[in-house]
């Protein structure tokens, strides 16, 4: 329960920063530390094998992706900040943390209690049965996804084929 | 043990946070950030459920999740990288050639 | 350990506390001891063998003057380091500067957890080792890239993308390196892997079949280049880029890098063995707890080091590759020839799902004769030089 309170503390105050750092690295590295939090709140909702590869995927590559655009590209000056757009986002996340939490205690405190589940939920053997018997399209489709997403980074990234 | 609430209302939080970068930031790379940060929230909702219902289905979801994330930074980048070259600026206020 | 922990509780010794601190309380306590008695002397005496071996291949002497033999060498230095000032440049960025060389160490120390010295050595066995290690070392490259952008400086940062790109691409062949043996073993556990091995070295998963034989060598070449070392070292690489993304490091900062490189060395061997090499697994010749937990440790102690001085060899006789070369050396040749040994031993556990005996024993010898012709050409070389050889193996 403590645990739960300091990690969800802290991916906020990490979120925050991701939104309001005017350093893009800044922002990009408290992302980072959001997706770790994140990851181990994975790891208290029994789901190892899914927190550790958000960690390989978020931050060993695709933040490091991020990070390597952002120090090509290397924007120099810093954005300006426009208070119509400021004020219209904070209201409009403001509205939706607020419906969010309406619509939540909406919900019975007893439906929301949550159960003991079976041994070895979450892991790789159980993942790897669902992933594989009633999944198999989906992830076929994913693998092809990924082909198009390799196919289309270097036709449009590079400057002539 | 933490009620499934807790869960959801911490990814609510982080997914309004993200919507509000997407619309405050006027950087494009930030504005992708913040995304990945909304699609995040999203997977613990995900994560949450699959806990409380005692089913695999939503971890097995997160891992697409994650695919198509993957698939769109790796995109998205490359889009703003070629945007880059041609107008040597990351704002999306100023990208208004397509506009009308 | 967990075991322990509990039976302390139910003792009484901890009234009142929450379990859940003692557990965290533990941790800590187990992380300090490990650091300060193991990690720390296990860095610093090898960075002083290191100096050692290359003096020795380089026909010079080496630290040789603080302890017998300078074997304190790396206290000296430490306590040097300790004492410099800790200059962070005004054009820096304070704050990321500051906490880089920290996410560089924990990434390189949290590997430790999963490292079984032996059947009961180990601090956590999780059911998902493997994958564990891969994630938690990715931690390196996020430090990495802070540390040579936080700097400031053009050689940081060119060294810190160079870095950062090559620890990316190396990491497909060394995880597809990684999860043929997971194929092998049929558990992402690292002490499921050492206990689907035996002692003897036909039973170990390098002598599996030809595909695990080839794995073991992508692994430790792709790992040589993750961990930033020669002949992979072109992110430090001393006549192009001073030093790096260290090149603005001093003092105390400076140490955790050096630190963490030094000590991944070991890490990168302790995987190996674990993987390949049958880990701790010892002949049943004692049934003695306390004596058979001694024996392990020794066995995976020096099988590990073995690596850390075959690491050691490699940079002291091999010259730096460029920076094309070894990105292609990586993409045209690693990730496929990695892709074929995981198909390979696919495709063998489809014919024979419970091994083939005879095969690893053939296996087994081929590896033998290879080793015995590297030895005939090594005798033959030190012949035709005819260098002055002396056995003491120091001045």
């Amino acid at each position: 329960m403590i645990l739960f309170f300091i990690l969800a503390a802290l991916s906020v105050i990490f979120s925050l920063a991701v939104v309001f750092q005017r350093n893009p690295v800044h922002s990009a590295m408290a992302l980072v530390a959001t997706l770790f939090l994140v990851a181990v709140l994975f790891l208290t909702l029994d789901a190892p094998m899914v927190g550790f590869l958000q960690i390989l995927v978020y931050a060993g590559a695709i933040m490091i992706l991020f990070l390597f655009v952002i120090m090509l590209l290397n924007p120099e000056a810093l954005e300006r900040r426009r208070v119509f757009w400021w004020g219209l986002g904070s209201t409009a996340a403001l509205v939706l943390i607020v419906e969010m939490a309406a619509l939540l205690s909406a919900i019975p405190a007893r439906e929301g209690r949550i159960a003991a589940v079976a041994e070895g939920f979450g892991s790789p053997e159980m993942l790897g049965r669902t992933l594989f018997r009633d999944f198999v399209l989906p992830f076929e489709i994913a693998s092809v996804l990924l082909l198009v997403a390799i196919v289309g980074a270097v036709v449009l990234a590079k400057r002539e084929l | 043990m933490v009620p499934l609430h807790y869960y959801l209302f911490l990814s609510a939080i982080l997914f309004a946070i993200g919507a509000a970068g997407v619309v405050i930031r006027r950087n494009l790379i930030v504005v992708l950030m913040s995304i990945e940060l909304m699609l995040n929230a999203v997977n613990l909702t995900f994560i949450a459920f699959a806990r409380a219902l005692g089913s695999m289905e939503g971890q097995v979801i997160v891992f697409f999740v994650m695919t198509v994330a993957a698939a769109e930074a790796v995109i998205g980048l490359a889009i703003i990288i070629s945007v880059f070259r041609h107008r040597q600026t990351l704002d999306p206020q100023e990208m208004l050639l397509l506009r009308w | 350990m967990q075991q322990l922990v509990d039976q302390l509780i139910q003792e009484g010794y901890f009234e009142g506390v929450p379990k859940d601190f003692v557990y965290t309380g533990f941790m800590v306590l187990v992380a300090l001891l490990v650091l300060s008695f193991f990690v720390a002397p296990l860095a610093g005496i090898t960075s002083w063998l290191e100096r050692r071996v290359w003096a020795r291949i380089q026909s010079r002497v080496g630290p040789n003057r603080v302890g017998p033999q300078g074997i304190l060498q790396w206290l000296a230095d430490g306590i040097k380091n300790l004492l410099k000032e800790d200059i962070i440049p005004t054009a820096a960025d304070k704050r990321l500067f500051a906490l880089a060389p920290y996410v560089v160490f924990v990434g390189f120390f949290a590997t430790f957890v999963v490292i079984p010295f032996g059947s009961q050595l180990i601090v956590a066995d999780l059911n998902i080792g493997i994958l564990y290690l891969l994630a938690i070392t990715s931690l390196v490259v996020v430090g990495i890239l802070m540390a040579g952008w936080s700097s400031n400086n053009k050689w940081s940062l060119l060294g810190g993308m160079r870095s950062a790109a090559q620890i990316v691409s190396y990491e497909i062949p060394a995880g597809l390196a990684l999860l043929t043996i997971v194929f092998a073993a049929g558990t992402l556990s690292m002490q499921g892997i050492i206990k689907a091995q035996g002692w003897a070295p036909w039973d170990w998963l390098l002598f599996y079949n030809p595909f695990t034989f080839a794995a073991f060598f992508l692994y430790f070449t792709a790992a040589l280049a993750e961990g930033n070392r020669t002949p992979f070292d072109i992110p430090e690489a001393e006549s192009e880029l001073v030093a790096g993304y260290v090149t603005e490091y001093s003092g105390m900062r400076f140490l955790f890098f050096f630190f963490a490189e030094w000590g991944n060395l070991y890490v990168i061997g302790a995987i190996a063995t674990t993987l390949f090499l049958g880990g701790w697994q010892i002949p049943p010749i004692t049934d003695h707890p306390v004596l058979v937990g001694i024996l392990q440790f020794i066995v995976f102690f020096l099988k590990a080091y073995l690596w850390v001085f075959v690491a050691m060899w490699v940079r002291g006789t091999l010259p730096r590759v460029r920076v094309d070369q070894l990105m292609s050396l990586c993409w045209k040749y690693m990730v496929p020839l990695s892709f074929i040994c995981l198909l390979g031993t696919a495709a063998w556990m489809v014919i024979w799902p419970q091994g083939n005996r005879v095969a690893s024993f053939v296996m087994f010898l081929i590896g033998v004769a290879i080793l015995g012709l590297f030895f005939r050409r090594v005798r033959f070389q030190i012949r035709h030089a005819q260098p002055v050889l002396y056995w003491k193996p120091y001045i």
